[in-house]
């Protein structure tokens, strides 16, 4: 097996050339992506290249503090995340943080698991803890705001239907349990697909760099199946307490149907 | 006894007036007059100041479904979520009470619909059928007030006086009703008293009970 061959400079240009071809076809076709495209493939070079030195920054520390506060950055990013990927938000912070914390709640509760699982030392490594943080907050940030979305989407097209239940006797939770279901299912499908496709499809993201980096690939697959079943549970429970969330913040405890605590869609 | 104590639906002013059992009373007003609003708020759907008493009980000492239960609201557009019509029906708080299959049989029958349509894809309903399938729906599990917003809408002449004479046996039963309607021979066929709704501002003309201060909770009749 060889080792892991590092990448120089010239190698990432030369792979660049493809995005300016992408750029290019975008022109000829007149797409106007090339813009969007530019402004992407930036972002992406920048962002990755400051959390690269942020890790190694962080790697060489043995002060846990600073493992906090990326996570802390993290929770705050999560959570904007899922708001801004909201059509109609609901209105007030405190809405807002409670429908959306369950992003990265959920993560960071299947990220110790993980870590008991692991076993790294110290238990807070963080070359363990932060990437599979991202990993699992990235996908049930997914779900999160997919559930959302579907839930306040489906309130306010389905008003009437939903009061009608509620005029005949229905409590909150029997006028929304199909908008719910829905909704579940809506947050849940990624990553039920991404399961079943694992492997046939596409050689998952962390088996691929850790094969690359050398790792025997049946390790590699060990390590994915963990990360897949704790992806599926993490987002599992962010879907879940996000769509009771949703349900409740746009109901009142008579029982009402509250669209008044939804803002106006956005484009 | 239905008895509305100040609730204000605004624009409105604060209305007051009460419904005894077996008594109809007609809110009139224009499209926009807020008589829709004022049935939604008594049936607790929207949020509105003041209070509704049941026979002396104030809507906040009950949980909302279950006053919702008892004070039943029916909007003017029917609504259907399911496959089939028998499906969106009120499940039955109570078994041992709920009513029989006859009760619903002999509803239907008064109401022309062939039962066979309660198992029929609701959208291949006529829109008459909904509709009169939804009032079934509204009193099959005899609320003690109903709350009826343009009940006959969209139903034709036949239709309606069948509508109209389940309105009449559920007055005689001892119901409450409140009926938004835009129909004034349907108001003179049916209606004991009258509320009108008139432009914002301007009092309506019937307000039967009086204006005193009588807003604490628990006030009885």
């Amino acid at each position: 097996m060889t080792a892991y061959i590092p990448l120089s400079v010239i190698e990432l240009a030369l792979a660049s050339i493809l995005v300016v071809a992408n750029g290019m076809i975008s022109v000829a076709y007149g797409l106007r992506l090339e813009r969007s495209l530019a402004v992407a493939s930036l972002r992406m070079v920048l962002q990755l290249g400051i959390v690269a030195l942020a890790l190694k920054f962080i790697f060489a520390q043995t002060n846990p503090v600073w493992t906090l506060l990326f996570v802390t950055i993290m929770a705050v990013a999560t959570i904007a995340e899922v708001i801004m990927r909201q059509e109609r938000r609901l209105k007030g912070w405190r809405a807002l943080l409670l429908s959306a914390s369950p992003a990265f709640l959920a993560g960071l509760v299947t990220t110790l698991i993980a870590l008991l699982l692991i076993q790294p030392q110290p238990w807070y490594a963080p070359r363990f803890l932060l990437p599979i943080l991202g990993m699992l907050v990235g996908n049930s940030l997914s779900g999160v705001a997919l559930v959302l979305d579907t839930i306040t989407g489906a309130a306010s097209r389905e008003r009437r239907v939903i009061e009608a239940r509620l005029a005949l006797g229905a409590t909150r939770h029997q006028a929304f349990e199909d908008i719910l279901r829905r909704g579940l299912r809506t947050g849940l499908m990624p990553v039920l697909n991404g399961m079943a496709a694992a492997g046939i499809v596409s050689l998952p993201g962390m088996m691929t760099g850790q094969i690359l980096a050398g790792v025997d690939p049946v390790e590699a697959a060990k390590y994915q199946i963990m990360i897949m079943f704790l992806i599926a549970g993490a987002t599992a429970i962010g879907v879940v307490a996000g769509g009771f969330a949703a349900v409740h913040l746009l109901t009142d405890e008579r029982h009402r149907l509250r669209l008044d605590r939804l803002t106006a869609p956005s484009e | 006894m239905l008895r509305v104590d100040k609730i204000l639906v605004a624009p409105l002013p604060p209305l007051s007036f009460t419904v005894a059992n077996g008594e109809c009373l007609a809110v009139e007003g224009p499209s926009g007059s807020g008589k829709s609003r004022l049935l939604r708020a008594i049936a607790d759907l929207e949020a509105a100041r003041g209070h509704v008493f049941l026979d002396g009980a104030e809507r906040g000492e009950m949980r909302a479904p279950a006053w919702r239960r008892l004070v039943r609201y029916a909007a003017t557009e029917p609504m259907w979520w399911t496959e089939t019509a028998r499906a969106a029906f009120p499940p039955p708080p109570n078994p041992a009470r709920s009513p029989t299959s006859s009760a619903l049989a002999g509803l239907l029958a008064d109401l022309a619909l062939d039962p066979a349509l309660l198992d029929k894809p609701v959208s291949d309903l006529s829109t008459g059928e909904r509709q009169r399938l939804a009032f079934a729906r509204a009193v099959i599990d005899s609320p003690r007030v109903l709350l009826l917003d343009e009940p006959t809408n969209g139903l034709d002449a036949a239709s309606q006086a069948r509508v109209e004479i389940l309105i009449q046996r559920e007055l005689k039963a001892g119901r409450s009703v409140v009926l938004a309607s835009h129909d004034a021979l349907q108001i003179d066929r049916l209606a004991d008293t009258r509320l009108q709704l008139a432009r914002p501002a301007t009092l309506p003309r019937a307000t039967p009970a009086s204006d005193t201060a009588r807003t604490q909770r628990g006030w009885q009749p």
